[in-house]
């Protein structure tokens, strides 16, 4: 997908992404800001770019993050596997996951908002792409939740991820023969797992409220 | 009576008992009641009799009197007789509701134990006598910190500080709204009525507002907590409550002290803003730094267990009064201190004090709460009242008015700063939960008669409303919860798959919050559990169990519950098992022999028979010998044999841990548990005992330390698989393991593990394995002394730590 894109030409480029995403046009200025203090003011944006944000290298599980603004998957057109660089648009579409739902919506609406993000959550997770979490990659997962801690066994990390992955095998797959192997959570049964913990009400970030000033101090 | 024992032991009582048991209740009761009653009035007969000698039966005469059998001095034991008394009633009455099916569905407990305290002062009355009106000082010292001290011991610290502005918005300025709303209303009323009402000034009213107005947390936990609403509004009404507090005191304090000058400066308005925030933030402070106290000396109990629990209720205890010493919010003080405290106390102490506080707490709090509702109901036959209609029916309907009106003006307000935004039946319930309780009957009661002459009209209006919302409000909530349906409490905890996204999402949040450059709640609260764990756990957690992440305890916390439910239910074959879910090895790895129907079955009978053979002793527990946890017992000198033995042993349990990791001393349910010391004797070099026993591991790692590792994987994955089977085919399967072992494996398990499994040893270690497997569920639920005992028994070689 194409990444480099000429600036746009402020106003209307930025009212047709304001249609698209859902943001308000003080959230994509100040998202824009943003995004040029990150990139220095180049057209796109790249990996190294993020390194710019200090507070993210504590972060545990930096690399997923960064690594989900750059896959395609979450760009809403369909497309798959990893780009190195992406452009304020892709920017601001992988943002607008963590939207917070405007103020009234039908049952349906919420549904839909809901199966969007965990559709992030699970592109985060799927890492190859075969439409399920594996073992691999939930021990991986796991790993690195709980790589801040200094003192722990690496058997650990695995015994929870087969702890979890048994339970979402129990919940959602009625029964199995003993010689038949679970291959992977698919994104249906993740989406059931995750019934309980409300996504749409927790994975949301305050854009209005955000603060261009901080950018300046260098951070 | 052996009948009432029948009845006690079978659940199925038949109506006809049940019927005759509450009888039984309810005469124990009015026994009591009445020997409250002539209690006092003998202490009011006894009053007048001179001093006499304690020990001594009558005044001393000279003329020589027969010596007395049987004498009788009730003055010896007057008051702790009366106190036993009082609770004893409460706890009968507690007792019979519950005993009466329906009622307790559809009436709220705390209406009934006011009904009860009506008929106690009714009955106390009518033998002549003044019925005891609830003490104010005994109310504010006694009663109410337990309770305060459960509720915030155990405050859901998550949805509190994500909602903690809302709840500060709804308990300052919705608290100060309702006091002057009411205050300066009934004023009008008062004025416009005039007559007898007309001399009301308009600072009492304003100080009756206030009291009125505020929300009470006894009555909310009271009836709440029958009704499971969910989280976000049960935590909004009942932060509120808590948080009210402080509004409560300092606009009690100031009109208090107006109502003594007579004149109101706006210098005296400016300091009472002032008052409050030090009232306020001063008992925070004292609550902060008396939970850091407590935390810190929890850090060196590791040697006295027993008193654990003692500390905590001390240092909470001393926050409370030490706040009311100067004024501050005694409540916030004791809110800040469980919550600080809790934490870092957990983790620091034992299973069985952990266990301790938390059941003391709630048989306190609970007898608390019985005994405020049973005193509201007997001070309202006490007292003097002043019934005047135009007051009382003003009072009810403004306090109701001034509530929806705060509720809906402030969620407006609110709603434009939450993501999550307040529905109107959000809005409604918060309404309708705010009930007024013995708080407010206290804080009028305090009143001084002098500057207040009206204080009886008062005391009759503030019955009438507490009355009221315990009563309507309580009762209707349910019905009205079902109605508007409500979205009720999540009963079952969090899954495992749950608990690891929703770390994910935080760090998630945190990671997006710091690429937009928003310092957000995350960012604060990532920032603060960081500082918590770089530096305040260092101090205030002892040994090395500060280190352990959060997944991890939760982890084996719901493994040891998994565990414990499927050893005690003896559980079907689980649909899936842990085979299931390992990828695909290599077809060299699947080479399981199974063993046919036939040798389970063989098998399984030998286990049975084996089962009768473990005994069982007692021994005396006293307090002075409480047993020590394993962790805390090494194991030395093992000899080889020995240390075969356990390595089988080891083996074996191998297939329990992956659902039964040994654990790691921090998370307290599961702390104490056998397995630990396992690790210690599993670790054959003693070098790795000290380490093996803080680890975080689960048992695929603990590994033979001379086993090579590819056996270790395949015999993790046989035991993986075996896991979720019943008890009994877990010891067939563990049988069979052994015996692929001793196929596959050198000489290094030892003898009892060979392939051609003499029956003898197989039953051998069938045997320990057994009583082993029976020690399993004693050890999750609260240990008693048996399993001691059982260690006492197998000691020598079998020392499994305990």
């Amino acid at each position: 997908m194409g990444a480099s894109k000429s600036v746009p030409t402020r106003e209307h480029d930025f009212e047709d992404l304001a249609e698209r995403t859902g943001f308000s046009l003080d959230q994509i200025n100040n998202l824009h800001k943003r995004f040029q203090w990150l990139n220095n003011h180049q057209e796109t944006l790249r990996r190294e770019d993020f390194e710019k944000v200090s507070h993210l290298s504590l972060n545990p599980i930096r690399s997923q993050i960064i690594q989900a603004f750059f896959d395609r998957r979450n760009f809403g057109k369909g497309g798959v596997g990893l780009v190195d660089e992406i452009g304020f648009e892709e920017f601001l579409t992988v943002m607008s996951y963590f939207k917070p739902p405007n103020k009234k919506l039908t049952n349906e609406e919420t549904e839909a908002n809901r199966t969007q993000k965990l559709r992030f959550l699970f592109n985060m997770h799927d890492t190859d792409n075969d439409g399920t979490i594996t073992l691999d990659e939930y021990r991986h997962l796991v790993e690195k939740l709980l790589s801040t801690c200094e003192t722990l066994e690496e058997d650990t990390a695995k015994a929870i991820a087969d702890a979890a992955m048994l339970e979402v095998a129990k919940i959602t797959v009625v029964h199995m023969e003993p010689h038949e192997v679970y291959e992977g959570i698919t994104f249906e049964q993740f989406q059931q797992i995750l019934k309980g913990i409300e996504v749409e009400r927790k994975m949301n970030i305050r854009f209005l409220q955000m603060d261009t000033t901080p950018m300046r101090c260098g951070k | 009576m052996p009948a009432l024992s029948q009845v006690f032991g079978g659940p199925r009582r038949s109506p006809g008992m049940r019927w005759s048991l509450l009888a039984a209740v309810l005469i124990l009761s009015v026994i009591a009641s009445s020997t409250a009653a002539s209690a006092i009035h003998t202490k009011q007969g006894n009053g007048t009799t001179p001093h006499t000698d304690p020990k001594t039966n009558g005044t001393i005469t000279h003329t020589k009197k027969a010596f007395p059998v049987l004498s009788v001095n009730y003055d010896y034991v007057r008051m702790p007789f009366e106190i036993s008394l009082w609770i004893l009633l409460a706890s009968l009455m507690k007792l019979g509701f519950h005993l009466v099916p329906r009622l307790s569905g559809v009436v709220p407990e705390s209406c009934l134990l006011i009904v009860v305290g009506l008929l106690v002062g009714g009955l106390i009355k009518l033998m002549g006598e003044h019925p005891p009106v609830l003490d104010s000082k005994l109310f504010f010292l006694c009663l109410l910190p337990p309770i305060i001290l459960d509720a915030g011991y155990f405050l859901p610290i998550r949805p509190f500080t994500e909602n903690v502005g809302t709840i500060l918005m709804f308990a300052v300025v919705g608290t100060l709204w309702n006091a002057f709303f009411m205050g300066l209303m009934l004023y009008g009323v008062c004025q416009a009525e005039g007559g007898q009402l007309g001399e009301v000034p308009l600072l009492s009213c304003l100080i009756f507002g206030s009291i009125v107005s505020a929300v009470d947390p006894v009555a909310v936990l009271a009836v709440f907590e029958e009704i499971h609403i969910n989280e976000l509004l049960h935590i909004l009404v009942f932060g509120e409550s808590l948080l009210n507090d402080a509004v409560t005191v300092v606009l009690y304090h100031l009109f208090e002290e107006f109502a003594n000058e007579g004149v109101v400066t706006v210098a005296d308005a400016f300091l009472g803003v002032i008052c409050f925030l030090v009232v306020s933030l001063g008992g925070i402070l004292v609550g902060a730094i008396y939970g850091v106290l407590g935390a810190f000396t929890s850090r060196f109990t590791s040697h006295t267990r027993v008193i654990e629990p003692l500390f905590v209720f001390l240092y909470s205890y001393m926050a409370y009064l030490s706040a009311e010493v100067f004024h501050l919010s005694g409540i916030m003080a004791l809110i800040a201190c469980g919550v600080v405290m809790r934490p870092y106390v957990e983790a620091n102490i034992s299973h069985k004090s952990y266990t301790t506080i938390k059941y003391f707490l709630k048989m306190w709090s609970s007898v608390s709460e019985t005994l405020i509702f049973i005193f509201l109901g007997v001070s309202t036959v006490a007292g003097q009242h002043v019934w005047n209609w135009t007051f009382i029916i003003t009072t009810i309907f403004l306090c109701l008015i001034s509530r929806v009106l705060g509720v809906v003006g402030l969620t407006s307000v609110i709603n434009r700063f939450r993501i999550v935004k307040l529905t109107s039946k959000d809005q409604f319930i918060v309404a309708y939960g705010g009930l007024r309780g013995a708080i407010a009957f206290s804080l009028v009661y305090l009143l001084p008669e002098d500057h207040f002459p009206m204080k009886n009209m008062f005391l009759t209006a503030i019955i009438t409303v507490v009355f009221f919302t315990v009563f309507v409000q309580g009762m209707t909530i349910r019905p009205l919860v079902e109605l508007l349906a409500v979205k009720k409490k999540k009963e079952t905890k969090h899954s495992i798959n749950e608990e690891i996204h929703i770390q994910f999402l935080d760090h998630l949040l945190t990671g997006i919050e710091d690429v937009c450059g928003h310092y957000g709640h995350h960012h604060w609260k990532d920032k603060l559990s960081r500082f918590n764990k770089a530096y305040v756990k260092k101090w205030l957690i002892g040994g090395e169990r500060s280190m352990e992440p959060q997944l991890i305890s939760f982890y084996h916390k719901m493994e040891l519950k998994q565990a414990l439910m499927m050893l005690e239910s003896g559980g079907p074959t689980p649909n899936v098992s842990m085979q299931n879910i390992q990828p695909r090895r290599t077809v060299q790895e699947r080479l399981i022999p199974r063993l046919s129907r036939g040798r389970e079955e063989e098998i399984r009978n030998i286990l049975r028979a084996n089962l009768q053979h473990t005994r069982q002793r007692l021994r005396s527990y006293s307090r002075h010998t409480l047993f020590d946890d394993p962790l805390e017992e090494e194991e030395e000198d093992l000899s080889e044999a020995q240390m075969r033995k356990k390595r089988v042993e080891m083996h074996r349990r191998m297939s329990h841990y992956l659902t039964v990791p040994a654990k790691p001393p921090t998370s307290p349910p599961i702390r104490r548990v056998r397995f630990e010391s396992e690790n210690q004797v599993f670790g054959s070099t003693p070098g790795s005992t000290a380490s093996s026993r803080f680890q975080v591991s689960v048992v695929p790692s603990i590994q033979l330390t001379r086993a090579p590792i590819a056996h270790m994987e395949q015999m993790s994955q046989d035991s993986v698989s075996l896991v979720d089977e019943s008890s009994s085919s877990q010891q067939q399967d563990k049988q069979q393991q052994q015996q692929q072992q001793g196929g596959q494996q050198d000489s290094e398990t030892g003898g009892v593990s060979t392939s051609t499994g003499s029956s003898l040893g197989a039953e051998l270690s069938a045997s320990e394995r057994e009583q082993d497997h029976l020690r399993l569920p004693r050890c999750f639920s609260d240990p008693g002394p048996n399993k001691i005992d059982e260690e006492e028994e197998e000691e020598e070689g079998d020392r499994f730590g305990s």
